[in-house]
């Protein structure tokens, strides 16, 4: 204590201060905005009866909870008949379920399951009610798609809430569209065909599978896309630049003009006493 | 007298009068510009009255002349690396090439970068020569009246009133009339180029598009669009009226969003509460303007969990199962619904167009 009392009247004190106060912030906000590993995503496998034994074993323990014994819903959670393969495998695929709270989103998590329990639990669920299945690997290949057409398409559709560059954006009452960074392409084609929480529906009928591809390749390559600034900032356009602006550059600004007209100590002391005495 | 050429000597009076012209000659001056500096010293010489020297205001050297030494090298080392930089800058504009995107990146980083060097050299240097070599003092500057002296305003006065009798603008009628008739139309003329700002809308802004029997196409793959294939709840796309895909002005105001709902999640419009017109939707599809009625942003954040559709621009929030009515925010009014309708095979058009002005509010709106 006597160590700070005896330090904090240094002119240098109130910088180390303001320092100490800014890498709080900006590492504590760096830490809880960490997300999880993005999870992969292999070929669905041949559905048998045995993998949907399996997958009802593994539903029952980890799903039914919420989802109910039958995978009919609860108070809690929504009936999961019909909501197909595609819809199961982009939500545990993401780490999004099993969830670990009722919030007004799910958020991402690392993953829990291998991928081949994960398709067993999807072939399941699928046995109870068909819905849209898992896409295979030459459904969602962006080899040959039309990216102008895939940009058009994401523009129109998906950039108001993803964001122009798929950085994601705020929703209302704490939702949110999540930042397409790292989804697989097979996850962005499930979550298309699916609608996953406050998220449309973009069936096969409206936005083709071909069209789908389009919309794969575009993110794919808008994520490739350099940085020409060096720095990506976050892509999300003025609010990551203006904050850097802000405290690097007025910061910095603040902090020049208050040492330019910070007066020198010993001439300062001297005059200082002079002009109390004049004064009185 | 001493003015007067010696060869010829001028009677008492003549003198007496050449230098009487003289005088009166004297003050030949410009209306505007200042009297003459007869009695304008600045600085009073102090010899000259015999009176001793002020005091200094200003301590002659530094107050610590160990620093100033040192800063003296230091700004001096800015200064010259300043005009390095400044001839870097020059040089590199000579030198580099740009007829490509990365010669023109590298252009720009070596202008920029020398530039902002120079720049920020000279101006360290001269906060290290305020701080550390001119002496730090404090003065207090005191403030004079802007008015100028009764003598100033009174000779002005008198030169304004014998300018304008001397130029004849009060007497002479004739040229007063016509100069004034010569910039009148001149400075009506930037009034008449206004009119370049219309022509007025007229009731465009009442319209679009959008007729009985138009299709709604995908935007972007301009595809119509079947109704059976816009058949699960939760589904919403961009559609623009067919034909009109590519006319950006049209669009601006006719783009449309369609929204598939489950049976009996639409509230229909009754008298005294406001809802969805169900005779203007085909199962369950309902289609609104895209166009925020605040100040004309896209609006298609849908959330098909609370059926919120969003504005991205100032977070105004329209209910889709009950006519687009506002939530929150700063729109004023709902989304326009347009009637929509299926043709003989099955695809979707619209019926009529928008029955009010889609879009932010404007003048007439009423």
């Amino acid at each position: 204590m006597s160590w700070i009392t005896a330090r904090r009247r240094r002119p240098a004190a109130g910088y180390a201060v303001l320092l100490l106060g800014l890498i709080i912030v900006g590492v504590g906000y760096a830490a809880l905005t960490t997300q999880g590993s993005p999870a992969s995503a292999a070929n669905p496998g041949v559905v048998s009866a045995q993998t949907i034994a399996q997958g009802k074993n593994l539903f029952e323990v980890s799903c039914s909870s919420c989802h109910g014994v039958d995978a009919g819903g609860t108070s809690q959670a929504p009936s999961l008949v019909g909501v197909g393969a595609a819809a199961v495998d982009f939500q545990m695929s993401t780490g999004r379920m099993p969830a670990k709270e009722i919030g007004p989103q799910v958020p991402e998590k690392p993953v829990t399951f291998t991928t081949q329990q994960i398709h067993a639990i999807a072939a399941y669920i699928a046995s109870l009610g068909g819905g849209p299945t898992i896409p295979s690997a030459a459904q969602v290949s962006p080899v040959g798609a039309n990216t102008a057409l895939g940009q058009s398409l994401f523009i129109t559709d998906c950039a108001q809430c993803h964001n122009f560059d798929g950085a994601g954006g705020a929703l209302t009452n704490g939702r949110y569209a999540p930042a397409l960074t790292h989804a697989t392409p097979t996850q962005i084609y499930e979550a298309m065909l699916t609608g996953p929480e406050a998220m449309p529906v973009f069936s096969d009928t409206t936005i083709t599978p071909a069209q789908k591809r389009d919309i794969i390749d575009y993110i794919t390559r808008l994520r490739a896309e350099p940085n020409p600034g060096g720095f990506s900032l976050g892509r999300i356009g003025p609010v990551t630049e203006g904050l850097v602006g802000f405290i690097g550059g007025i910061g910095v600004l603040i902090f020049l003009a208050m040492w330019i007209t910070m007066k020198r100590r010993g001439t300062n002391d001297e005059r200082g006493t002079h002009d109390e005495t004049a004064e009185s | 007298m001493s003015e007067t050429e010696p060869g010829h000597p001028l009677p008492p009076g003549e003198a007496g009068e050449a230098q009487e012209h003289e005088q009166t000659r004297v003050p030949r001056r410009v209306i505007g510009t200042p009297p003459p500096a007869q009695a304008r010293i600045l600085l009073a010489d102090p010899e000259a009255n015999g009176e001793p020297p002020a005091p200094r205001e200003l301590p002659a050297g530094p107050d610590n002349p160990a620093t100033a030494k040192t800063a003296e090298r230091i700004v001096a080392a800015l200064f010259l690396l300043s005009m390095l930089a400044s001839i870097g800058f020059i040089a590199a504009y000579v030198g580099l090439e740009v007829h490509s995107v990365d010669a023109t990146l590298r252009s720009n980083l070596a202008l920029g970068l020398s530039m902002s060097v120079a720049f920020l050299a000279v101006a360290a240097g001269v906060v290290i020569w305020v701080r550390n070599i001119m002496p730090d003092v404090e003065q207090a500057e005191e403030r004079h009246t802007f008015a100028s002296s009764p003598q100033d305003r009174a000779a002005f006065e008198k030169t304004f009133t014998e300018g304008s009798e001397a130029s004849g603008f009060v007497k002479r009628p004739l040229l007063r009339r016509t100069l004034i008739a010569a910039s009148v139309p001149l400075a009506v003329a930037p009034l008449v180029i206004l009119r370049d700002l219309g022509p007025l809308p007229g009731t465009t802004l009442r319209h679009t598009v959008w007729r009985k029997g138009t299709r709604m196409v995908v935007y972007g793959p301009n595809t119509p669009l079947r109704a059976a294939d816009f058949s699960t709840p939760g589904q919403m796309i961009t559609v623009a009226p067919e034909g009109y895909t590519e006319n950006q002005d049209v669009l601006a105001k006719a783009v449309v969003i369609i929204i598939k709902f489950a049976p009996d999640q639409l509230v229909p419009n009754r008298p005294g509460h406001p809802g969805t017109i169900m005779n203007w939707t085909v199962d369950n599809i309902v289609a609104y303007s895209k166009i925020c009625t605040h100040v004309g942003c896209p609006v298609a954040l849908y959330e098909q969990t609370t059926h919120h559709i969003l504005c991205p621009c100032h977070q105004s929030t329209f209910d889709a199962t009950n006519g687009a009515q506002v939530l929150f925010g700063p729109a004023p009014r709902p989304l326009p619904q347009l009637p929509i309708g299926t043709d003989s095979q099955g695809f979707l058009i619209a019926t009529s167009d928008f029955h009010e002005p889609v879009g932010p509010a404007f003048w007439e709106l009423g």
